[in-house]
């Protein structure tokens, strides 16, 4: 357990001293936050190596009880396969996002606060990890919501960081007070906080497991941005490029899909959940793909394109694939953090979001091409990138259901996300194509020179441009992940094996070229203009199919009024209330202003004589 | 020795206010703060040898009327009690630098101790009558205090302000003065703890009842509860910074004490009946609060509308009848006390550098032009936004739990609705506070700000008021424990359960 401890102190000492001391000592500010990253990845790579050397890993221990007049929870942690795995990957991005930051935010004013709260948000987001009780996850999931709020805040001049900021708190939000309900119904079910329990002993009927597992799939929907609740995460890329690495592509948003993971067992006892689920994810895997290919903004069409990939993951766990889904997580966090750090060094060197400004930087910053391109086929799910072979175990999970069953999801879930995860993987491979073209290829459009980044920035993407590469084939062996991706326990290691079918492989990657080539087509047409000027859909796709303007009409509207209309009403009954009790008022207002005239003593006097009335009245009364 | 404990935890403030009255005024003016920082501090470690030992005293008061001088202190008034004595010594420790406009430092002082007799002795009263005596004793210092030493910027100006408040708080005393008698004639004791013990046997049906809506009222105005929450937001904006914390810091709290030590356990089957309508009406207090936030456009006014919805929470708590409910008031309590109280020290600092609270006029950039006010101010805000891993999370989220699933009688389908209505409360409380920091922290300053000489950020003095708040806040919200550990029991034993 020591690993653990480590893993969970390193980062939020880091952060305290951070915060405390970073405007003091700003020498100690670039080694305190990398030492604390590197100290976590450590200990994570500890667990990781006990895993993949040893017996499958569970370690448990409860530190303390906390009493609430009801079951108490425990603050108690665990250590397994999927724990392991998961924070190997926490750490490993959250170090590219450290040392890419230094040179990223170089001569940022606010740099101190900055790194103590990546540092505070990899505490929480292991703690989220790590926790073996429902309240200890639920306070890692919401510091790393503020964090998340403070970080996309960071350019606070900008009127977008603000809003972006205020949005993805409130959103996933919303979404979180559901998931604390979803928490009561289980332990109203089981009675203990303790994740251990609720997986062991199951929830009792179907319809509290139903019940449970949909409140606590919104908090899941507004962590993760899915569909409906996913309109934040675009409005976030207002953040520092790295911020959007680690925490809106690699980790935060993946977490939901962690938390449905650690708790299958539960929602295994749910079909109708399941069945939710799976529309969920099919919108949102589509809509994420389509509004992807309508943006000018480079992070946006990355921000999109994770809405749609986690909804990939969702699309894994809807049709009965943990395993699926976990390695769907891994290899995403792999090439899309990869992805970020190479945009945010495309857009230090030309200093502008927009694609319409690049074009033609594939000679002058080779090292970002070539990263940024691995990072895109995998993406794309091109083999034998890792993206593909995710892609596939999701894809060939949904087709398991589809033809046999499984037992628990319906047959028609598995054909859904199979039938819309083949059209996704078209689209998908239509926008990664198009990004690729308008940033790299073609003549230079912006007047900005620019130049390859310096060695902080291109570490990180060449570190992380080599999971992207191999975490698919390692993967694939037999047993391997099956392993990592889950609690540890003998008989299910058995049962999680992947299923990859080769028609279905062939198909995606037929539909995925297909995607590139049509967008390629277009593009040759014209190579300064955007390839998707021309179709007729793209305002809804850039717009992202009006999603924003109708949480603007249908709850922002109302409830300003409603607040307006609350603020009006009070206050014209309190000035009719001062006007009634004023009349009330004057006569004890006389006696108070007689006793205003004379100095302190007359006061204290007053009132100690008064107090002592009062009380003698009292006394006397009964 | 141990029963002169909590005599002596009254005699120091009250003898300090006392030899204010009585010292010669200009020396006294001068020296008044020290030594009411001192007399606050000698009372502070008092409270923290009483919070450790748990004395009790039991002494005849008016032996022919059968009354005794009942004072004691357990798991549910100690934190109440640590809770009164800090905040009102960081009250005294922050005038030693920063004067009040309107000066007359001595009078303030002396009202100020005046005010902790009456605040500690609500808490540690365990006859009804005394407790009576004590919760009204703080009234005329507080309404002096308001009158004297606030500001204009309400409407009816501040003596309005503090009449309004007065009046309300009267009013409400009065019946709940009818109703301690009709319990203390029906049962025929005065004695809390005895009273407690017999969970409402021998007062019939109607008594209770009756007896819980008059003790009721009264504490719902001190709460204060939706409806009866209009003498508020006059009185917290008008009252000076120190005044604003203690009011919205300890004298809200009277009310929700008094409902937790008297009211539910005294008279069970009238909180049975009640409850449903308390956690209704504590619900809209919830939305409306908030709402009211959401278009407020004073600083101070916005921190008072939010301990409306703040203090819904603590009620919604007490009105599932369940110990997971009551412990999480109780915690929500003190939680809203320090975050409350620290919110009240930061906006009366804003205010006294800005000469006005006025969101708008004040505009955005605090971040910019007062680096340290403004991360506090973030702090606050999400602190009160009941962020897990601060204070303010644990008290609200039992409160949630407990009407999740309310005591027996209550009908549960009722209370989810309850529940999922102050589930949106916390959205609204999100929203708000972040509008709040986005309005006024973030962006970038007015000119006249800038230009502003005397605009400094915080000084080491007020970081040093400041900082047990702020560690209270996070040691709290880090180490739950704490609280819950001292309340359960007791909570327990006064639901009618097995301790």
């Amino acid at each position: 357990m020591t690993a653990v401890y480590v893993a969970l102190a390193a980062p939020f000492l880091a952060a305290l001293l951070g915060l405390l001391g970073g405007r003091r000592w700003p020498g100690l500010v670039v080694p305190v936050a990398v030492g604390g990253t590197t100290a976590a990845l450590v200990a994570a790579s500890v667990l990781g190596g006990r895993v993949v050397l040893d017996a499958p890993l569970s370690l448990r221990v409860q530190l303390a009880d906390v009493p609430t007049g009801g079951p108490p929870f425990g603050i108690d942690l665990r250590a397994d396969g999927l724990a392991a795995m998961v924070s190997v990957a926490v750490c490993v991005v959250a170090l590219c996002v450290q040392v890419y930051s230094t040179a990223y935010l170089k001569g940022d004013p606010r740099y101190s606060s900055y790194a103590a709260l990546v540092s505070l948000f990899t505490a929480a987001m292991l703690l989220v990890v790590f926790a073996d009780d429902l309240m200890v996850l639920l306070v890692g999931w919401e510091v790393m919501g503020v964090c998340s709020y403070f970080l996309i805040g960071h350019h606070w001049e900008q009127e977008a960081a603000r809003a972006g900021a205020v949005k993805a708190f409130v959103v996933t939000r919303l979404g979180d007070v559901g998931f604390l309900f979803g928490i009561f119904a289980l332990v109203r079910a089981v009675g203990s906080f303790s994740i251990d329990e609720v997986v062991r002993s199951g929830v009792g009927t179907e319809r509290t497991a139903t019940v449970a597992t949909l409140l606590l799939l919104c908090g899941v929907v507004g962590k993760s941005a899915q569909f409906p609740l996913h309109t934040w995460l675009p409005d976030a890329m207002a953040g520092p490029t790295p911020i959007s690495a680690l925490i809106h592509a690699a980790t935060m948003v993946a977490a939901g899909i962690y938390l449905v993971v650690r708790l299958f067992d539960v929602f295994l006892q749910a079909p109708t959940t399941l069945a939710v689920m799976a529309v969920i994810a099919c919108i949102t895997m589509l809509g994420g793909a389509l509004a992807a290919l309508g943006q000018d903004d480079i992070k946006r069409v990355l921000a999109y394109s994770t809405v749609s990939q986690l909804a990939y993951m969702l699309a894994a766990l809807s049709v009965g694939s943990a395993v699926a889904a976990n390695f769907h997580l891994l290899t995403h966090a792999a090439f899309k953090a990869l992805l970020f750090l190479a945009a945010g060094s495309v857009i230090h060197a030309v200093g502008t979001n927009l694609m319409p400004d690049m074009g033609g930087l594939r000679r002058l910053m080779p090292v970002t091409f070539l990263t940024m391109t691995v990072g895109l086929a995998a993406l794309a799910g091109l083999p034998p990138f890792a993206g593909f072979f995710s892609k596939e175990a999701v894809l060939g999970a949904a087709e398991e259901t589809a033809r046999h069953g499984n037992g628990v999801a319906a047959a028609w879930t598995g054909w859904l996300v199979l039938v819309v995860g083949l059209i996704t993987v078209a689209v998908t491979a239509a926008y990664v194509t198009r990004l690729w073209l308008m940033t790299f290829l073609g003549d230079r459009r912006g007047a900005a020179a620019a130049h390859e980044s310096g060695p902080a920035m291109r570490w990180p993407l060449l570190a992380l441009a080599v999971p992207s590469v191999l975490l698919g084939i390692v993967g694939l062996r037999d047993g391997w992940l099956p392993r990592w991706a889950t609690r540890g326990d003998a008989g299910e290691v058995a049962q999680a094996s992947l299923h990859v079918g080769l028609a279905t492989s062939g198909v995606s990657v037929l539909l995925a070229v297909a995607g590139a080539a049509a967008m390629w087509l277009a593009w040759r047409r014209n190579p300064a203009a955007d390839p998707t000027a021309a179709l007729r859909a793209r305002p809804a796709f850039e717009r992202a199919f009006w999603v924003d303007e109708m949480y603007d009409r249908g709850v922002v509207g109302p409830v300003r009024g409603m607040a307006r209309a609350v603020l009006r009403a009070d206050d014209e009954v309190v000035t009719g209330a001062v006007r009634g009790t004023g009349r009330g008022a004057t006569g004890l207002g006389r006696l108070v202003s007689l006793s205003q005239q004379g100095n302190v003593q007359t006061y204290l006097t007053g009132l100690l004589a008064g107090v002592l009335l009062l009380a003698l009245g009292v006394v006397t009364l009964t | 020795m141990r029963e002169l404990l909590l005599p002596l935890l009254l005699a120091v403030p009250l003898v300090g206010s006392l030899v204010l009255l009585v010292a010669p005024p200009r020396r006294a003016e001068r020296l008044a703060a020290p030594f009411g920082t001192g007399v606050a501090l000698v009372t502070f470690v008092v409270a923290v040898v009483a919070a450790a030992t748990f004395p009790e005293t039991d002494v005849p008061w008016v032996p022919s009327l059968g009354l005794r001088l009942h004072l004691g202190i357990d798991g549910i008034s100690a934190p109440l009690v640590l809770l009164t004595s800090g905040l009102t010594a960081l009250c005294m420790a922050y005038l030693l630098r920063i004067r009040p406009e309107a000066g007359r430092l001595r009078a303030l002082v002396g009202l100020l101790l005046l005010l902790e007799v009456g605040m500690l002795g609500t808490f540690v009263a365990l006859d009804l009558l005394l407790f009576f005596v004590f919760f009204e004793v703080v009234l005329v210092p507080m309404w002096l205090v308001i009158a004297q030493w606030g500001d204009d910027s309400v409407p009816g100006g501040r003596r309005r302000a503090a009449d309004v408040f007065i009046l309300f708080t009267l009013l409400g005393s009065v019946v709940m003065l009818l109703g301690i008698l009709l319990v203390g004639l029906e049962a025929g004791t005065f004695d809390m703890v005895e009273l407690a013990e017999r969970q409402g046997a021998g007062l019939s049906r109607g008594v209770q009842v009756l007896a819980f809506l008059a003790l009721g009222l009264g504490f719902a105005v001190k709460t204060p509860m939706w409806p009866l929450h209009t003498w508020l937001p006059d009185a917290h904006t008008a009252a000076p910074t120190v005044g604003s914390v203690l009011l919205a810091g300890v004298l809200l709290k009277m009310g929700t004490y008094g409902f937790v030590r008297i009211a539910l356990p005294i008279v069970p089957e009238g909180a049975e009946v009640v409850a449903p309508w308390l956690g209704a009406l504590a619900v809209v207090g919830i939305v409306y609060g908030s709402l009211a936030c959401l278009a407020q456009r004073d600083l101070k006014r916005l921190i008072a509308f939010s301990s409306i919805g703040h203090m819904g929470f603590v009620l919604l708590g007490i009105s599932t009848l369940t110990p997971v409910g009551v412990n999480g008031a109780l915690y929500a309590n003190i939680a809203h006390g320090l975050i409350t109280g620290l919110l009240f020290f930061l906006v009366g600092a804003i205010k006294d550098r800005h000469h006005t609270a006025q969101i708008e006029v004040l505009g955005g950039g605090l971040y910019e032009r007062m680096p340290r006010l403004g991360a506090l101010l973030a702090f606050g805000a999400v602190a009160s936004v009941g962020l897990p891993g601060l204070a303010g999370f644990w008290g609200e989220m039992l409160v949630l739990l407990g009407a999740f699933d309310p005591a027996d009688p209550l009908p549960r389908g009722y209370y989810l609705v309850l529940m999922a209505v102050a589930g949106v409360g916390v959205v609204l409380t999100t929203t708000y506070f972040v509008r709040l920091l986005r309005r006024v922290t973030q962006g970038t300053s007015f000119q006249a700000w800038r230009d502003a000489v005397l605009l400094r950020d915080a000084s080491p003095h007020e970081l040093l008021v400041w900082a047990p708040v702020v560690v209270l806040v996070l040691v709290l919200g880090l180490w739950p424990g704490w609280l819950l550990d001292a309340s359960d029991p007791v909570v327990r034993a006064l639901l009618g359960g097995a301790p």
